[in-house]
């Protein structure tokens, strides 16, 4: 099986869905000529032609109230937002008319719209270029959010998004772009909602996503060995649509549970978690669900700080002996 | 006015669509002022020259984006009056359904891409249906209606910018009349005339007396033509007045009574009317039968809608997804 990077991925999966249906358009800022300041695009104008991979100006909302336009229209366009931290200028049309125009025509239109690009931090671009927006965007009926980790499911959700007749926001964690993993030669998708056991465990049961999975599974490794305690991690992928069973089935086994994410704590994706766990599976919890959140402050620049602010390996393990009763 | 005068058909069918117009709107003060139309209505009595005199050069290939003044444009795209009744009552025999109101009618198959709530947010959709237009190159225009308030509203300009570097079939169509809500455009519009903004895009800008079919539909024509051929957008500013609030219930502080009847006294239905009437395209006798037919035909509407059903309960959580 070949094994290529994240960004790769994202990239033959939509060259192949471009290829496969003349409606898939590509537009956003810099990604025709200069290839995507991430280079996700780089070469796609070469291959496509500019009818099919637009250099938009810098006007979040208008190119992507655009492509909303465009979908309603009958074509199937994607929009790469540079990052997700200037898709705030864009908020409106994909709160207000994306998420919002099935319901209120009665169901006559649909926005077959994707939005992807880089999301979350750790590389100290400080406040206003870090957020994670999973639970931002994940509040809103009418959008599906996804959060792929891995390569194989970086490639799978993309194509899966782009024939999904929603409008689905993929979240990339753009610090895994240069990642590598396996993915297949052959056509697969990766389904919404479903999410995916990345390690299996007994003792307790470890809930993440995107950028994070890696950081448990390294932190699960570490507490076997060192802890003698065997973590489950769960990789949610799906932010919206959710899947409640796979969690709950694991804490059914492991009766105890922490999740992880970057973004603030309040309001946030492992506060809905929490909420699942407890209203599904409390007969089976022997202790609170943790949460393990980015601090309540704006990102800080300062490396030392950046990493104090965002959860590391010994939040999780301080989390994990609380919820296992082994130290106060 | 006199290379583009429209046939006799087509000037009666626009004379219809307006009397439809102002018939529906009166019809929807009255209703929500009785307490059989729920929400927020914003009433377009006033400024049916301008809705009609474009969707005249449209057919139901081309887009119309629209604002939540949008009962006007929905009729003059052909969007179904009977079931435009019954969603401004929320019943399920509603265009939407129920689920929509005022601000959302929608008729996709017409081209009608729905009224917004939000002041600007149609105008970025236009430009999308048009670059579809473009590269399907089908020869379909869309028009964006908005008003003198979006025009200070960050999607105006991102939406112009977007078309005219793209160079995209599409028409703005600004319908100025005078006040964003109680704000008036003397305030808070920094040029006297909106069509000034297109020379900042370098595209043209035109200015035409909205309370006149005319004159509208002559620069309209123009427009459309220009977007059809490939030429690009054009940005319309209808100079209009609206002979209601800004919604029902407006206590109408920031403007004068004088002022209303200044511009009710160039009523754009009595001047198509007496135009018809002094060029013997019509008599009086024949556009009072089309007032009368339009009266019957609504009246049967509201009775229609009055008397339908409730959208189901389980409709609520319906239609959010196509699939989830």
């Amino acid at each position: 099986m070949p094994v290529i990077t994240y960004r790769e991925a994202i990239k033959s999966a939509m060259a192949e869905e471009m290829e496969r249906d003349d409606r898939v358009v590509v537009m956003g800022e810099d990604i025709g000529l200069y290839g995507g300041t991430h280079l996700v695009t780089d070469g796609l104008l070469d291959r496509f032609g500019p009818k099919r991979v637009m250099d938009t100006p810098i006007a979040e909302g208008g190119f992507t109230g655009a492509a909303i336009g465009m979908a309603m229209a009958g074509m199937r366009p994607i929009v790469e937002m540079m990052t997700w931290n200037f898709s705030f200028q864009a908020a409106d049309q994909i709160i207000q008319n994306a998420a919002k125009i099935r319901y209120f025509s009665g169901g006559q239109a649909s926005v077959p719209l994707v939005i992807r690009g880089p999301n979350g931090g750790g590389v100290q671009l400080s406040a206003q270029h870090t957020h994670s927006l999973e639970g931002f965007y994940g509040h809103f009926p009418g959008l599906k959010v996804v959060a792929p980790a891995t390569p194989y499911d970086a490639h799978g959700m993309m194509i899966e998004a782009i024939r999904d007749p929603d409008p689905v926001l993929i979240l990339e964690a753009g610090a895994l772009y240069g990642t590598k993993g396996d993915v297949p030669e052959e056509e697969y998708t990766v389904p919404f909602g479903k999410s995916r056991i990345a390690r299996e465990g007994t003792d307790i049961t470890l809930i993440g996503y995107g950028r994070q999975v890696n950081l448990l599974l390294k932190t699960a490794e570490k507490l076997a060995s060192n802890e003698g305690v065997d973590a489950e991690v769960i990789d949610l992928r799906s932010i919206r649509p959710f899947d409640t069973e796979t969690i709950v089935d694991s804490v059914k086994k492991t009766n105890r549970a922490v999740v992880i994410e970057e973004q603030w704590r309040w309001f946030s994706v492992a506060s809905e978690v929490a909420a699942h766990l407890q209203e599904h599976a409390f007969d089976y919890l022997d202790a609170p669900v943790e949460r393990v959140s980015g601090a309540e402050v704006p990102a800080p620049y300062a490396r030392n700080l950046e990493i104090a602010a965002f959860p590391g390996e010994d939040d999780i393990i301080d989390a994990v002996n609380r919820v296992l009763y082994r130290r106060s | 006015m006199t290379t583009s005068l429209p046939d006799r058909e087509r000037l009666l069918d626009a004379y219809t669509r307006m009397v439809e117009i102002r018939t529906f709107e009166d019809a929807a003060g009255k209703n929500f002022a009785d307490g059989l139309v729920p929400g927020f209505v914003h009433l377009y009595a006033g400024e049916e020259a301008v809705a009609v005199g474009i969707c005249s050069h449209l057919t139901d290939d081309d887009f119309i984006t629209s604002t939540h003044r949008g009962h006007g444009h929905c009729i003059a795209k052909g969007v179904d009056i009977h079931g435009m009744v019954a969603e401004l009552m929320g019943k399920s025999t509603g265009v939407c359904h129920g689920k929509g109101g005022s601000m959302h009618i929608a008729d996709v198959d017409k081209g009608m891409l729905g009224a917004n709530g939000i002041v600007g947010a149609g105008l970025p959709l236009a430009c999308g249906a048009a670059l579809t237009a473009k590269i399907r190159g089908n020869g379909a225009v869309s028009v964006s209606f908005f008003g003198d308030g979006a025009s200070n509203q960050g999607t105006f300009h991102e939406a112009l910018n977007l078309a005219a570097i793209w160079k995209l079939p599409v028409i703005f169509v600004c319908e100025n009349n005078g006040y964003a809500e109680a704000t008036p455009a003397s305030y808070a519009v920094s040029v006297g005339d909106i069509a000034n903004r297109a020379a900042a895009y370098d595209i043209p800008g035109i200015i035409v007396d909205g309370l006149d079919f005319f004159s509208v539909y002559e620069a309209a024509g123009a427009a459309v033509d220009r977007a059809r051929s490939g030429q690009g957008p054009t940005l319309i500013e209808a100079k209009t007045y609206r002979f209601y609030g800004h919604f029902q219930g407006d206590t109408i502080t920031y403007r004068t009574d004088e002022e209303v009847s200044r511009y009710r006294d160039r009523d754009p239905i009595t001047g198509l009317r007496t135009f018809l009437v002094d060029h013997d395209l019509a008599t009086s006798g024949e556009l009072d039968a089309i007032d009368k037919k339009v009266n019957e035909a609504l009246a049967r509407s509201w009775d229609d809608a009055k008397a339908a059903p409730w959208p189901a309960v389980e409709d609520a959580l319906t239609n959010v997804y196509v699939s989830y």
